[in-house]
């Protein structure tokens, strides 16, 4: 089965591929005032760049995932975060697409981040790091579709925080992106989801291990950012979906009587959490967080005064979703009529909550292949 | 820039009421499709019209299908979906066999009238003899081709004759440019409300008919003033 789908239906063994730019003195001037430089970007492709250069698809990751967004690294069990929607024949389809995800400004999985060594002091930045924005992110990736020669994107696209920046594309750059499907996000953090993410930082700054951010000799602060990430799998479900997955059953057939895990649900968050400390920088957790609460194109800014936009958009949202729930998708549709620009509105019947924008498969399949067949 | 089609030369199968939807529409235009459905009317409206056009349909599988189809659907209620649009956004705004699904109808209408300059009404006649038999004959809720549920699992909440309608213009002050009656299977022209099974009415709020009217009916306007 394995074997079968990795011919049929995978990329293949893909690889992480790096561009370097913004070198000194010519260092990227951040939404905030401040510069950075040199930054490296991490990025995957996938399918071919045809010779007209018009067929290219940007998707952009969500808060924790990073460029490996299909296909399999060399020995690694486990395909790339989006692999069921990117491959021959799939909804981003590589026989006939080519497709780029980057690892964001700000993360820890190749680009430039906290983590990363900061040439002036030969350190991990840590907290000198400046605060990004999702338009610093976006600007990166121009950097990188500059450098592969693309001119016009076929479409961007992305799930949540991926959502932020396929929105923040045609924002900054929209006669650069002839299509957009942001997917399970919103043109604004609310006010809730403000405080999920200040309740995330506080539980990693509040670990002692943290140091203030300068833990790179010591090792991560485990437990704060253990508990960051249970706090997002809680809000990453829904209640159906933890009915469904756990209910009340019991980890190990009876209660304990004491404070250790009597619930499958309690292992499942502590094995997230525990997971998550292995491969996630907790400074790029806050970093990240961050840009999230920042991001706001409300009131008119994602069109702003532009007389006409050619961008042709696809903005699904997911029923059970409540940590971007529908109503936030409505709200881009809100402003794209105030424009009168024409698009497309779908809310997929689904129960996995957020999550669904990574598991509902066939229906983002159909919906997307569809969609992308009237544009190319 | 292709030819534009005639209705006659519409693939065969496409409805009545699409064919003389299509007709009214003009060349290029703006349409929003009101309830647009899987977008059958929108997509041969796009395709051989040249128009833009926008749908809002609430049920997702309906979305899907007009994405199948190339045609941009909102997925939403059509009472609520009219709000942001700013004044004369759409040349035609098309509501059709969906109007008696709502219950804001006045709403609607006025709605309607303010985004689009041109609002094509379609909608089954309740007052069509074969109903009229049900109630008075056998004393049943009517049963007909053009309102075929039972009284407990019907979408329709508001049930009108072409009467109705126009009485309803005669109110609002709304201009009608032209009604098309539909039998079961060729126009009506003679007590429409006794015989139409369904009623095509192009209307709008301009004292005078628009150019763009004037153009798109240029085939024998029929302009009816309310009595």
């Amino acid at each position: 089965m394995y074997a079968k789908m990795k011919h049929h239906d995978s990329v293949g063994l893909v690889e992480t591929k790096f561009i370097r730019f913004a070198e000194p003195p010519h260092e990227l001037r951040l939404e905030s005032g401040r510069t950075l430089g040199p930054i490296t970007i991490a990025y995957e492709t996938y399918g071919r760049l045809n010779e007209r250069k018009d067929n290219a698809i940007l998707v952009a990751h969500a808060l924790s995932a990073d460029a490996h967004a299909a296909g399999f690294h060399k020995g690694a069990r486990e395909p790339g975060w989006w692999d069921t929607m990117i491959g021959p024949g799939k909804a981003f389809d590589t026989d006939r697409f080519f497709v780029i995800c980057s690892n964001v400004l700000g993360g820890c999985k190749g680009t430039t981040g906290p983590s990363s060594i900061n040439p002036a002091t030969g350190k991990p930045y840590a907290l000198d790091f400046p605060v990004i924005t999702i338009g610093d992110m976006v600007t990166a990736q121009r950097h990188l579709i500059d450098a592969l020669g693309i001119e016009k994107l076929l479409c961007v696209t992305g799930g949540s925080m991926g959502g932020m920046q396929t929105l923040q594309w045609v924002a900054s750059y929209p006669e650069r992106v002839r299509a957009a499907i942001p997917i399970a996000t919103t043109l604004k953090h609310s006010p809730q989801q403000i405080a999920f993410n200040e309740v995330v930082r506080q539980s990693i700054m509040a670990d002692p291990a943290w140091r203030h951010g300068d833990y790179y000799d010591y090792g991560q602060p485990r437990k704060g950012l253990a508990v960051a990430r249970m706090i997002g799998h809680i809000t990453f479900m829904s209640e159906a979906s933890m009915e469904a997955k756990f209910s009340r059953k019991l980890k190990n057939g009876a209660l304990n009587f004491d404070f250790s895990p009597d619930f499958e649900v309690e292992g499942y968050l502590h094995y997230r959490g525990e997971n998550f400390v292995k491969r996630f920088d907790a400074n790029s957790y806050l970093y990240i967080t961050k840009a999230m609460d920042y991001f706001d194109l409300s009131d008119g800014r994602l069109i702003g005064n532009r007389e006409a936009v050619d961008t042709r958009f696809l903005i699904i949202s997911f029923k059970s979703d409540w940590l971007y729930p529908s109503h936030q998708s409505k709200e881009i549709v809100r402003q794209l009529k105030a424009h009168r620009i024409d698009a497309t509105y779908c809310e997929l019947n689904s129960t996995y909550g957020h999550d669904a924008f990574l598991l509902e498969v066939e229906e983002q399949t159909s919906l997307i292949r569809d969609f992308l067949e009237g544009i190319s | 820039m292709r030819r534009v089609r005639m209705s006659a030369e519409l693939p065969p199968g496409t409805r009545v009421d699409h064919r003389i939807i299509y007709d009214v529409v003009d060349q290029g235009s703006r349409v929003l499709d009101l309830g647009c459905g899987e977008g059958d009317l929108l997509s041969l409206l796009v395709r051989y019209k040249d128009v833009k056009g926008q749908g809002i349909e609430l049920d997702d599988t309906a979305v899907r299908e007009c994405v199948r189809k190339g045609v941009n659907a909102f997925q939403s209620d059509i009472e609520t979906g009219l709000e942001e649009y700013p004044d004369h956004s759409f040349d035609y705004v098309i509501l059709n066999q969906s109007m008696q699904q709502v219950r804001r109808v006045d709403f609607l209408v006025e709605e309607a009238l303010r985004v689009g300059d041109t609002l094509i009404v379609g909608f089954p006649n309740f007052a069509h003899w074969s109903a009229r038999c049900m109630l008075f004959f056998k004393g049943r809720a009517p049963i007909t081709d053009s309102l075929p549920y039972r009284w407990s699992d019907t979408p329709n909440v508001r049930f009108l004759s072409t009467k109705d309608f126009t009485d309803f213009c005669r109110i609002k002050n709304i201009r009608i440019h032209k009604t098309i009656y539909l039998g079961r299977r060729r126009r009506i022209r003679w007590f429409p409300n006794l015989f139409a099974v369904n009623a095509i009415f192009v209307v709008s709020r301009s004292p005078s008919p628009s150019d763009k009217a004037d153009r798109s009916t240029a085939t024998g306007r029929e302009e009816i003033r309310p009595s």
